[in-house]
């Protein structure tokens, strides 16, 4: 028996051996010699693979870097939105490159014609995908610009940052979005915009993307944006513009100071984790104008006017 | 004995006798058999009075929509232009009644969406000068070619089946091309919709005259009307008319959906199949509808334009279907009401047929020139079942008309899947709906193939 | 008046559903099932119910607390899997086995895929060849059939199959003429009947192929794939008995004895495991005859056909991407 042991033991191992010496060869002589920096850029990146950089995977955003490291020593226009500022500094710091500060964004949902806000006039029956149901009708609640909950935008994110509120039927984007980009696309109406998250989160927007005129809108929807002018008025730094009938707050030039939101007869502008405001006299008017529809997942069970 | 051929069970196909009077005919992959409920076939056309308000949508036909010619507080006359059609692609639009414009404004259309439309208050029913509105039947077909195609593009006519083609572009054979037949669609496959049938009892001897205007307008030597065998007494009365005129044969047809579809009809009228991607005059014909035939004998013959057309109004729980003549622009409520008012079951409110018709967010919407009915549906009959997964049972496989494979398109379309879309010839599809009427696990099949069309004709756009 | 209905057309449904078609096949198998109990009396009986419960059983635990999911039980394809699970086994085989076989049909075969509709395999038949090679004792064990209300009593209590004895005695050394003269056989009648050994379902051939019949006509089944096994299996066995009518049986033997009739008309036609296209479906046929015969003739078992049709199970997406459809007005180059 101990002679069988041996000759196999003997056998196996010299043929383990054989074919290790074998293989190392084959792996000299088929060595690819790439940038030693694209792994070392690779490593630090969040390997998520979603795209938001606008590359396909993460592999391939190292290697663009590192090309555009070499050739032309700037990494402009190269952003990695789901690391953010931290990972493009280290990206950076590899490369040995400076790049700027990048403003963290967040996606924005632009509509808010909930289910009571725009209540069903039709029921759909049909698959629950949006861009069928874009192509197919304007919508339960009759606006052909709004939300139609049917969920594309839930389905398209990698990072389980964005769901359809059963209380509401309008997607709520929650902290885990990264800016990637990928719900902006897959909305049919492009209701969704990457807007920047702001200081202390603190973001206004117009929560509204219907392009009727006033009567029309309203007829549909009870917060819709009307058109009517006294946003831009009201504005000090010339952030509001108006389009079909519709308001638009440049984020560039937004200082935050919440002047429209307090003017907008409808409620269409939201102003997200700003502190109440003080009273200024003690008729109704000014008290319902403190609770704002806060958008983030927590507030949304906790009832606001503009939600039940 | 031509009688009996006729009532036997539609069941003897003679793929080889074609133009055989006596024998049925029809187009051989695919199809499925919905029951007909063709509840107001003995229903005369009645035309119905004129409704106070008129609302006339600037989007009637397949292409560029007409430029608007009148403004809010205009005068107009029954037949006058409101709005030319000035792109390759397009067709006119009159004033269906006379009346002062109340507005040109956003109205409803069958999907909700609000499009461009003219408001007009009607007064009465004045119509402009040049226009015959006389009942008296002209026969005199001394009219010239190029007249023809003209007062048909004056008269905005447009494909009456539901496609709502431009016509006149449709009469324009394109060099180099001829064509051999003109292939009538008489077929009316839908369940439920009878206007086309009405329109050939009624008035069949305008309507051979106006085919034979547009085979004059085609060059055309032949035309053969195909009518399916569920409506004997329409092939019986046309075969005898059409013993008056020359060059026009009745084809008999087996009863199958979607026979009226024009690709299918032509391998069934004359045994040919259309390649894909092309047009049916790659094989030397040119389909057109009978309500548009018609339209062409008023509009050439009377100079009249297109104003008005038969609309079945239609379905189970309804007191009185019927068949109205109503003037474009009339709302959908009003065809109800005339019918018998809206059953307290409706669930569906149908612009069509219920195989490919749209269903209507509310009855508030102005028939079009493309409404060939309405169809009323109880819950019961066309509330959607929960869907399952596929069970590979490739029925949907055997009835497409096309010879496609909508279980595997439609999983590539969900799967957005555009590229492979186009390879297994998503483009094809005619969008008839056999295949998720046949489909055992409740699929929405025909729903994820119509988004595939989309984004891959899109695909194909940017391509280019 | 309530809400109106928007959805996209048609607007009408045909009269089919997963249900009518699960209601039509177990109506088809209703023959075969009278056959059985006839022939196997209460035995058969027990088995078919322990089958069909435990498999519905097994599905509605699965669903509602592993996967989670919709139930999916009263759609009736867990009861036509017990049903041919039952047909495909003998009635003395034990109540745990047949559950353990159950187990493994629905479980393994059909909820791990994703449920009905997605398994490649057809479960009945993974679950019958599960049981044949873990427990082949009792699944070779065939029960002699003792027709109901019989007044004799065969001594003999298991015996073999008309199958198993010709192929034992053919490789013995004997030859065809002499084993169909020994009197072991059952006899033609006897075989396209029913009255010989087999596992529940296979035995009669004419209530199989009643059942097929009223499948084809209700156009749940195309009669192309059983017609095609069925031809295959004759025209090899054919052309070998000319060969050497000694050693190999003619093929009408064939074709009424084992699993043949069943395998053609009710397991190789399920629909989810079998190609789409129609040219598909012909080559999967012959595919399945032609393996079939194989074993049969020259391979270790005396009964080829279950693992054909596993065989050719595997290979149907490759016959689904090979065969498509003729396109309407497909240039031709």
């Amino acid at each position: 028996m101990n002679d069988i042991l041996l000759f196999t033991l003997l056998t196996l191992g010299l043929l383990g051996l054989f074919l290790a010496v074998v293989l190392y060869f084959i792996a000299q002589k088929f060595k690819v010699i790439e940038d030693p920096n694209i792994d070392l850029v690779e490593d630090v990146l969040p390997k998520a693979n979603c795209g938001g950089c606008g590359f396909p995977g993460c592999r391939n955003f190292a290697e663009v870097s590192v090309a555009a490291a070499n050739e032309k020593q700037s990494l402009e226009g190269l952003n990695c939105p789901v690391g953010g500022n931290e990972v493009m500094k280290q990206v950076a710091a590899i490369l040995k490159l400076e790049v700027a500060e990048k403003e963290p964004m967040i996606a924005v949902v632009r509509c808010n014609g909930s289910f009571a806000n725009s209540p069903a006039k039709v029921q759909y029956e049909g698959p629950k995908s949006c861009a069928f149901a874009h192509q197919l009708y304007a919508g339960e609640g009759g606006c052909q610009f709004g939300c139609l909950g049917l969920g594309d935008c839930v389905v398209s994110c990698d990072f389980d940052a964005i769901h359809i509120s059963p209380l509401t039927g309008l997607p709520v984007v929650n902290d885990k979005c990264v800016s990637c980009g990928a719900c902006v696309k897959a909305c049919p109406r492009g209701i969704i915009e990457l807007r920047p998250k702001g200081k202390k989160d603190r973001r206004i927007f117009v929560s509204c993307v219907n392009k009727e005129k006033g009567g029309p809108a309203k007829k549909n929807c009870s917060v819709a944006c009307i058109g009517c002018l006294k946003c831009q008025q009201v504005c000090p730094y010339d952030a509001i513009t108006i389009e079909n009938n519709l308001a638009y707050i440049d984020f560039e030039k937004c200082k935050l100071c919440r002047k429209c939101v307090e003017v907008c007869p409808t409620d269409a502008i939201h102003e997200l984790n700003f502190p109440p405001r003080k009273p200024k006299n003690d008729d109704g008017t000014e008290q319902s104008k403190q609770l704002k529809v806060d958008a983030t997942a927590s507030a949304a069970s906790a009832g606001s006017q503009n939600l039940s | 004995m031509q009688q009996l051929l006729l009532r036997l069970p539609g069941h003897r196909i003679y793929p080889k006798c074609m133009n055989s009077n006596t024998m049925l005919t029809t187009f051989k992959m695919g199809g499925v058999h919905p029951p007909e409920n063709k509840l107001s076939a003995k229903a005369a056309i009645q035309r119905l009075p004129l409704p106070k308000q008129l609302i006339v949508p600037l989007g009637q036909n397949l292409g560029v929509a007409p430029k608007l010619l009148v403004k809010k507080g205009d005068e107009v006359k029954t037949g006058q232009l409101l709005a030319r059609g000035e792109a390759f692609i397009s067709a006119n639009i009159h004033a269906p009644a006379s009346g002062k414009i109340a507005k040109i404004d956003d109205a409803l259309d069958a999907s909700g969406y609000r499009r461009q439309a003219i408001f007009i208050d009607v007064t009465g029913d004045e119509w402009i000068e040049d226009v015959d509105t006389g009942s008296s039947i002209i026969a005199d077909l001394s009219v010239s070619k190029e007249d023809i195609i003209a007062r048909i593009k004056a008269g905005g006519l447009v494909g009456l089946g539901g496609a709502t083609f431009p016509t006149h572009v449709k009469m324009m054979v394109p060099n180099g091309k001829k064509a051999e037949y003109l292939v009538i669609n008489g077929v009316e496959c839908e369940p439920f919709l009878t206007s086309d049938h009405r329109l050939m009892l009624e008035r069949g001897e305008e309507l051979l005259i106006g085919i034979s205007l547009m085979m004059k307008a085609i060059d055309a030597p032949r035309a053969i009307i195909g009518i399916e065998n569920n409506k004997p007494d329409a092939i019986e009365h046309l075969r005898q008319l059409s013993s008056k005129f020359s060059g026009i044969s009745v084809q008999a047809l087996k009863v199958k959906y979607p026979q009226g579809g024009e690709k299918q009809l032509i391998k069934a009228a004359v045994n040919r199949e259309v390649p894909s991607g092309k047009l049916p005059i790659e094989v030397g014909c040119v389909v057109s509808n009978v309500g548009t035939a018609f339209a062409v004998y008023e509009a050439v013959q009377k100079n009249k334009p297109l104003i008005e057309r038969v609309v079945t109004v239609t379905g189970d729980g309804l007191a009185a279907p019927s068949n109205f003549l109503v003037r474009i622009g009339t709302s959908v409520s009003e065809l109800i009401q005339a019918a018998g008012g809206l059953p307290d079951d409706t669930a569906k409110i149908i612009n069509g047929g219920p195989m490919m018709g749209k269903a209507l967010v509310s009855s508030d919407i102005p028939v079009v020139k493309g409404s060939s009915g309405i169809l009323l549906l109880k819950s019961a009959n066309s509330s959607r079942k929960i869907p399952k997964s596929c069970i590979r049972c490739s029925k949907c496989t055997t009835v497409c008309p096309m010879g496609l494979e909508p279980f595997l398109l439609a999983k590539l379309s969900k799967l957005s899947l555009f590229d492979r879309c186009e390879n297994e010839r998503i483009m094809d599809c005619i969008e008839c709906g056999s295949c998720q009427f046949t489909c055992p696990s409740m699929l929405p099949l025909l729903d994820y193939l119509r988004l595939g069309k989309q984004k891959t004709g899109n695909l194909i756009r940017t391509r280019k | 008046m309530s809400k109106l209905i928007v959805s996209g057309s048609p607007h009408v449904h045909g009269d089919e559903s997963v249900k009518s078609i699960m209601f039509t096949v177990v109506l088809a198998m209703v023959p075969a099932m009278l056959v059985s109990v006839y022939f196997f009396g209460f035995n058969a009986l027990r088995v078919l119910l322990i089958a069909v419960a435990s498999a519905v059983f097994f599905e509605w635990v699965i669903q509602k607390y592993i996967i989670k999911g919709p139930l999916t039980i009263n759609d009736g394809s867990a009861i036509v899997a017990g049903i041919l699970l039952g047909f495909n086994v003998p009635s003395g085989v034990p109540a745990w086995m047949l559950i353990a076989g159950s187990l493994v049909m629905i479980g393994v075969a059909k909820m791990s895929f994703g449920g009905l509709g997605k398994n490649p395999f057809n479960p009945a038949l993974v679950g019958r060849v599960f049981m044949l090679i873990s427990f082949p004792v009792e699944m070779t064990s065939w029960p002699v059939p003792k027709p109901l209300f019989a007044s004799a009593i065969t001594d003999a209590i298991t015996g073999p199959t008309a199958l198993g004895l010709m192929k034992e005695g053919v490789a013995a050394g004997k030859t065809v003429e002499q084993m169909l003269a020994s009197g072991e056989m059952p006899q033609y009648m006897e075989r396209f009947i029913g009255q010989m050994g087999g596992s529940l379902g296979e035995i009669s051939a004419l209530a199989l192929l009643l059942g097929g019949l009223y499948m084809v006509w209700k156009k749940v089944i195309d009669w192309q794939i059983p017609v095609a096994i069925l031809l295959t299996v004759a025209a090899i066995a054919g052309i070998m008995h000319l060969v050497d009518p000694q050693h190999y049986v003619e093929p009408v033997f064939h074709l009424f004895s084992g699993g043949l009739m069943l395998g053609a008309v009710f397991m190789a036609t399920d629909m989810v495991s079998s190609p789409m296209n129609m040219n598909g479906k012909i080559v999967y046929g012959i595919g399945i005859g032609l393996i079939t015969i194989i074993i049969r003739l020259w391979g270790a078992y005396p009964e080829g056909i279950s693992f054909a049709i596993l065989i050719m199970n595997a290979l149907t997406p490759l016959i689904n991407n090979a065969f498509k459809p003729k396109r309407f007005g497909l240039v031709r180059k």
